[in-house]
C-alpha cells in the first residue's frame, strides 16, 4: 500500500471538465481564494480550440516555497469529465488522490491501489437542490468547490467573500452560490474522512502581489503609456489583450465634459490592415499598438518592412503559440522568435521586448510605446499563451507621476524654423535617428515623401546604389543605439563565475529557481542570465564571454533565442547548449533539470563540486 | 517620361486664391508617368481643385498603395505630406493616419490592380468605416507598372495586349462602394476636366468617405485592339508598338460633353467606349436608384459618369466611435494617463 502524499502549501491539484460547463469561473475561484490565503500559487489554464464540449484542463501549482512554474505529475485529480478519465487516473502520482462525482460508479477497470479515490455524488445533490437546468450545470462546479474547501482546509469567509464581490449589484445570485458551496462541504464534512493529507494553510506569502493575466497587463500599459489607436484582428491567445484595453479605457479614457473617448479601437478586417492602421497611426503621431499571435504576425510581414525602412513607430504584441492553422492554437510556445527578429523582406531586424511577469507586460507595454516613437521603428513585445491567458502572481503596478512620454524627435512648427538644413532621414546626432515631421505641422517647411528605401538624406526618390547602402549602414547604426536602450538582462551570478551557466527569457524564467536550486543539489553550480530585450546589450555577449558552456533555456524546437545569439554575437555554436521544450505545455523544472543533468552526465564532466574545493 | 523640369516661376498673372497662392503652389515634382498617362490629368485635376478650394496644402496628408497610380501623389501638393505605402494597403494606413488626426484632408490614390485585387478587402473594409476622405481609383483595366496584366475591372471578352481574351467577370468599385454604405460615389474621366475638376471639389468637401472611380487611360498597355477601357493614339504604329520598350508620346485625351448626352471616346485601336453623362435632373440621394441606373447602363454597354450617389449628411468614423474632436495624436499625458492613484485602484481590484 502506497503511503498517501503528505504536504501542506505544496501540491499541484488539476481540474478536469468539459468546455463551456461554467467550471473556469469555479476554477479561478478555487486558485483565487489560496490567493487571497496568502499562498503563492499558479492557475493554468489547458483548453481546446472550442467552445463548448471538448475536454479542458485548469491545473494549479500550490507552492508556499513560491515555485511557480509548472511541475510534473499531479496530487489531486479533480476529474469531472468521464470522457478523460483513462488519462486523468494515468496523470496521477503514486500516493495521490482523485476526486470525481460519485453519481454514477468509477469505472472498475480504471481505478489505482496507489490512489486515494473521493466520490461525491454531485449531480445527485444538485438534483435535490436545484431545479434550474442551467443552475444545475452551473452549480456543480460550485460544489466540488464547497467539497475541496472542506478537504483542503479553504477558509470558508475568503469563499463566500468572493461570491459576495462577484455578484454585487445582483445580490440574488449569492444566496444559491453559497447553497452550492455548503451542499459540497457538508457532504464532504459529513461522508468522507477531513481534512486530506495534503492541504492549505494561511501563509504570508504573496505580500503585497496581485493576480493578473499579461494581456490585461499589457493593456493596461498602453492606457498608462498613452497609447490612442489600437487596431487588431481576433485571435486566440491575443484576444483579450484588445478586448481589456477597451473595456479599460471606455471607463478610464473619457473627456470629462463631453464624455466622448480619447481612444480608437478598430477591429480590422484582418492582421495585414490591423497593422497598416498601427502604421498609418504612428506615421500620423498617434501612439498606437496591435496585439496578434503567430498567423497574425506572418500576415504583417511586409509591412513591418516597410516601417522598419520608412522608420515609422509602431508597437506589437505576439502572444505566441503553437503551430499554424487548426491543432494546437491554445498550447503555448516562444517559437515565433526569429520571424519576429527578421520579420519582413530585405535586410531587416526589429527590437523585442521579452517579459517574464505581467509586471512586465505593463512596463514594457508603456516602454515599447516610448522606444517605437524614439527609435522610429517597430517594437514587438513576445509574450506567450501562458503568460498572456493565465493568472500570474506579480508584483503591483507603478506609476510615477512625473513621467513624461517619450515622444522621441519630433520637429514641431517652431523648430522647422530654427533647423536650416532639415532631411528627415539625416543623422544629425550621431545616433542613427533623423528627425521626423507630421503631417499638418507648417505651411511651407517640413513635408516629405514617406516610401520603403528609394530615397535620400532629404526623402527625395533616387535609385542610386551608393545612397541606398549609405542608408542601410545609418539603419545599423541605430540598431546599435536600440541595444543600449532594450531592458538590460537580469543576471544572478556570484562575485566569482561559475563555469557554466544558463539563459533564459519569458515564461521560462518562473520554473528557474526551482530548476537551478535541484541542480546545485545534484553538484551542478549555474549562474543565470534572463535576456529582456534584442539587440542583446553588450551585458548579454559578457555573460557568454565569462562562461565556458551556457545553456540556452526556451520553448520551441529550433532553439531560436541560441540562433539569434550566434548570428548577432559572432559564438561558437558549441558553447550554446540548447535546451528545448515545445510540447505545447509550460515549461516545468524537471525538464531543465533533466537536460542540464544530461548533458553534464553524457559530457562526463566533473560535477562542480569535484573540482572546486 | 516627361524631362522637361516644369519652370518655378510664377507667372504674374495666374490666379491666385483666397489664401493669395496660384495652382503652381498646389504642384508636385515632375511626373516620372508615361507622356499622356490619364493618371497626370487625375493630378492636375487633384491640383486644380485644392487650389481653387483654397485647401492649405499643407493640411491634407496623400497615401496612395503601389502602382503607376499611386506614385502619383508625389506629382501634386507638394507642401503635404505623402505616404506610398504597400500594395493594396493604403485604406488601413490611411485608416489609421484619419483615427490619430481628423483635421486633415485625406487624399487616397489607388489603382484598380491596387483597389480591386490585392487590395480588395481592403477597399470594401475602408468603405463600410466611412473615414472621412477622398478615395481615387486611376482606373486603367491594366496593371501599368508591371507591364499590362489583366486588372479584376477589365470587362469580360476584352483582350490583354497579348491577344489573350479576359474570362472573368469584371468588379465594379463604385457599384461596390454604393452597396456598402461610401456615402459620396462618382465616376468619371481623366480627361473630363469639367466634370473631375467639380466631383473632387465636393468629394473634398464631403465630410465622410468619398469615393471616385475615375476611368484613365494607359498609354503603355492598354492601347491595343480588344481593350475596352483605353485608347491607342495613332493606330498605324501598332508595327513599332510591337517593341515591348516603346512608349509613344502623345497628348492626353480630353473630353468635354454635356449632361445626360453619351460621349464616344475614340480607342487608338478603333474601338471606342462609351461614356452617359448622369442627366441634371438624376437624383444621386437615393442608393437604389443609383445601383439600377448603374446597372441598367452596364447592360447597355455604356459607363455612366458623374456623381452617382450622395448622403448630404454623412457620418464618419470619428462619430461613429464618439472619439474626441481634438486630433488623438495632440493628446499628452494631462489627457491619456489615467495616473498613479487610478493604478492603485486597478490593483486593488486584482487582489
Ligand atoms: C505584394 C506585392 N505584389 C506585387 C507587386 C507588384 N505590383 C506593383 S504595381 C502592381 C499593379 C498595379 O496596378 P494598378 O493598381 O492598377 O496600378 P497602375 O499601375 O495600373 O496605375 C503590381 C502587381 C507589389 N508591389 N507588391
Ligand atoms: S504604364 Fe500606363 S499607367 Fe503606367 S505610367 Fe505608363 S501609361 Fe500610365
Ligand atoms: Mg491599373
Amino acid at each position: 500500500m502506497t503511503v498517501p502524499i503528505q504536504a501542506v502549501n505544496d501540491f499541484v491539484i488539476k481540474f478536469a471538465n468539459v468546455n463551456g460547463s461554467g467550471s473556469a469561473s469555479a476554477n479561478g475561484m478555487f486558485a483565487k481564494a489560496l490567493f487571497r490565503m496568502g499562498i503563492p500559487c499558479a492557475p493554468r489554464n489547458i483548453f481546446p480550440s472550442n467552445i463548448q464540449g471538448l475536454p479542458t484542463w485548469f491545473e494549479v501549482r500550490v507552492s508556499e516555497a513560491g515555485h511557480l512554474g509548472r511541475r510534473e505529475g499531479i496530487d489531486l485529480m479533480v476529474a469531472m469529465n468521464a470522457e478523460t478519465y483513462a488519462d486523468d487516473v494515468a496523470e496521477v502520482r503514486p500516493g495521490g488522490f482523485l476526486l470525481h462525482d460519485s453519481t454514477k460508479p468509477f469505472p472498475k477497470a480504471l481505478r489505482r491501489d496507489d490512489v486515494t479515490f473521493i466520490g461525491v455524488p454531485i449531480a445527485e445533490l444538485i438534483l435535490h437542490e436545484f431545479s434550474d437546468p442551467k443552475q444545475r450545470q452551473l452549480f456543480k462546479n460550485i460544489v466540488y468547490v464547497g467539497a475541496l474547501a472542506e478537504l483542503l482546509q479553504i477558509e470558508w469567509d475568503v469563499l463566500t467573500g468572493m461570491l459576495e464581490e462577484q455578484f454585487k449589484g445582483k445580490e440574488k445570485l449569492i444566496g444559491p452560490n453559497v447553497r452550492a458551496l455548503e451542499i459540497g462541504r457538508d457532504y464532504a464534512r459529513d461522508y468522507l474522512e477531513t481534512p486530506l493529507p495534503i492541504r492549505v494553510r494561511r501563509c504570508d506569502g504573496v505580500g503585497d502581489s496581485i493576480l493578473i493575466d499579461g494581456n490585461t497587463a499589457a493593456a493596461l500599459g498602453f492606457l498608462w503609456g498613452g497609447a490612442t489607436v489600437a487596431a487588431w484582428y481576433p485571435i486566440t491567445p491575443s484576444t483579450s489583450l484588445a478586448e481589456a484595453f477597451e473595456q479599460h479605457a471606455s471607463k478610464l479614457r473619457k473627456d470629462p465634459g463631453s464624455d466622448r473617448h480619447r481612444f480608437a479601437v478598430l477591429q480590422a478586417e484582418d492582421e495585414l490592415s490591423a497593422i497598416g492602421m498601427v502604421i498609418g497611426a504612428g506615421w500620423n503621431g498617434a501612439r498606437s499598438f496591435t496585439a496578434t499571435s503567430g498567423p497574425g504576425l506572418s500576415l504583417m510581414q511586409e509591412f513591418l518592412g516597410l516601417a522598419y525602412f520608412a522608420e515609422i513607430p509602431a508597437v506589437l504584441v505576439d502572444v505566441q503559440r503553437a503551430g499554424p492553422s487548426t491543432g494546437m492554437p491554445t498550447r503555448t510556445q516562444q517559437s515565433d522568435l526569429l520571424l519576429a527578429a527578421y520579420a519582413s523582406h530585405g535586410d531587416t531586424k526589429h527590437v523585442l521586448l521579452l517579459p517574464s511577469t505581467p509586471k512586465e507586460c505593463f512596463d514594457f507595454a508603456v516602454e515599447a510605446l516610448d522606444l517605437a516613437e524614439r527609435l522610429q521603428t517597430p517594437i514587438m513585445i513576445m509574450t506567450d499563451l501562458d503568460l498572456g491567458m493565465n493568472d500570474h502572481i506579480s508584483p503591483p503596478f507603478q506609476w510615477d507621476d512625473a513621467r513624461r512620454y517619450d515622444r522621441g524627435k519630433v520637429l514641431d512648427a517652431d523648430g522647422l524654423e530654427q533647423v536650416k538644413d532639415w532631411g528627415r532621414y539625416l543623422d544629425v546626432d550621431g545616433d542613427g535617428i533623423g528627425w521626423r515631421t507630421l503631417p499638418g505641422t507648417h505651411p511651407e517647411k517640413g513635408s516629405f515623401f514617406t516610401r520603403g528605401t528609394s530615397r535620400d538624406e532629404y526623402a527625395k526618390y533616387t535609385e542610386r546604389g551608393e545612397i541606398y547602402q549609405r542608408n542601410m549602414e545609418r539603419l545599423q547604426k541605430k540598431w546599435a543605439t536600440a541595444a543600449t536602450l532594450v531592458p538590460k538582462a537580469e543576471i544572478r551570478e556570484g562575485a566569482k563565475s561559475k563555469p557554466c551557466g544558463v539563459i533564459f527569457y519569458g515564461t521560462s524564467a518562473p520554473p528557474m529557481p526551482e530548476a537551478l536550486a535541484a541542480l546545485k543539489q545534484q553538484g551542478i553550480d549555474l549562474d543565470s542570465m534572463r535576456v529582456r530585450g534584442f539587440p542583446f546589450g553588450a551585458e548579454v555577449y559578457e555573460f557568454i564571454e565569462r562562461h565556458e558552456e551556457v545553456f540556452v533555456i526556451e520553448q520551441n524546437r529550433d532553439g531560436q533565442l541560441r540562433s539569434l545569439l550566434v548570428i548577432e554575437g559572432d559564438i561558437d555554436p558549441a558553447r550554446l547548449v540548447p535546451v528545448l521544450h515545445y510540447d505545447g505545455m509550460p515549461l516545468s523544472a524537471q525538464v531543465v533539470e533533466r537536460q542540464i543533468a544530461e548533458h553534464f552526465a553524457a559530457m562526463r564532466k566533473p560535477r562542480l563540486s569535484e573540482v572546486t574545493p | 517620361m516627361t524631362f522637361v523640369a516644369k519652370p518655378k516661376t510664377h507667372h504674374p498673372k495666374l490666379p491666385r486664391n483666397e489664401l493669395g497662392l496660384t495652382r503652381r503652389d498646389y504642384e508636385g515634382a515632375v511626373s516620372t508617368l508615361c507622356a499622356g498617362c490619364g493618371h497626370d490629368s487625375v493630378s492636375a485635376a487633384i491640383i486644380q481643385a485644392c487650389h481653387e478650394l483654397s485647401i492649405p496644402a499643407h493640411r491634407v496628408a496623400k497615401l496612395s498603395g503601389i502602382g503607376c497610380s499611386s506614385k502619383t501623389p508625389t506629382y501634386f501638393l507638394g507642401k503635404s505630406h505623402g505616404f506610398n505605402s504597400v500594395h493594396g494597403r493604403m485604406p488601413s494606413v490611411a485608416t489609421g493616419a484619419n483615427m490619430a488626426n481628423r483635421e486633415l484632408y485625406y487624399i487616397g490614390i489607388s489603382g484598380d490592380g491596387d483597389s480591386a485585387s490585392i487590395g480588395l478587402g481592403q477597399f470594401a473594409h475602408i468603405v463600410r468605416r466611412r473615414i472621412n476622405m477622398t478615395y481615387v481609383v486611376d482606373n486603367n483595366g491594366t496593371y501599368g507598372l508591371t507591364k499590362g496584366q489583366f486588372s479584376a475591372t477589365n470587362d469580360k471578352g476584352s483582350t490583354s495586349k497579348k491577344g489573350v481574351p479576359n474570362l472573368y467577370e469584371p468588379i465594379d468599385l463604385a457599384m461596390m462602394a454604393i452597396q456598402i454604405g461610401a456615402t459620396f460615389v462618382a465616376r468619371s474621366f481623366s480627361g473630363d476636366k469639367e466634370q473631375l475638376v467639380p466631383l473632387l471639389k465636393a468629394a473634398l468637401k464631403h465630410e465622410g468617405f468619398a469615393f471616385l472611380d475615375v476611368i484613365s487611360p494607359c498609354v503603355a498597355f492598354n492601347n491595343h485592339n480588344g481593350s475596352t477601357k483605353s485608347y491607342e493614339y495613332v493606330r498605324g504604329h501598332s508595327s513599332a508598338l510591337a517593341l515591348a520598350d516603346l512608349i509613344p508620346t502623345r497628348d492626353a485625351i480630353e473630353v468635354d460633353y454635356a449632361p445626360g448626352a453619351a460621349e464616344d471616346v475614340a480607342m487608338p485601336d478603333g474601338s471606342t467606349l462609351r461614356l452617359r453623362k448622369l442627366r441634371d435632373d438624376y437624383d444621386p440621394r437615393n442608393r437604389v436608384t443609383a445601383m439600377d441606373t448603374l446597372m441598367r447602363m452596364n447592360e447597355k454597354g455604356e459607363i455612366v459618369t458623374g456623381l452617382l450617389f450622395l448622403d448630404d449628411d454623412p457620418s464618419d468614423c470619428h462619430e461613429i466611435l464618439g472619439t474626441v474632436d481634438e486630433p488623438l495624436a495632440s493628446l499628452g499625458e494631462a489627457e491619456l494617463c489615467p495616473g498613479s492613484e487610478r493604478l492603485e485602484t486597478i490593483n486593488a481590484a486584482f487582489r
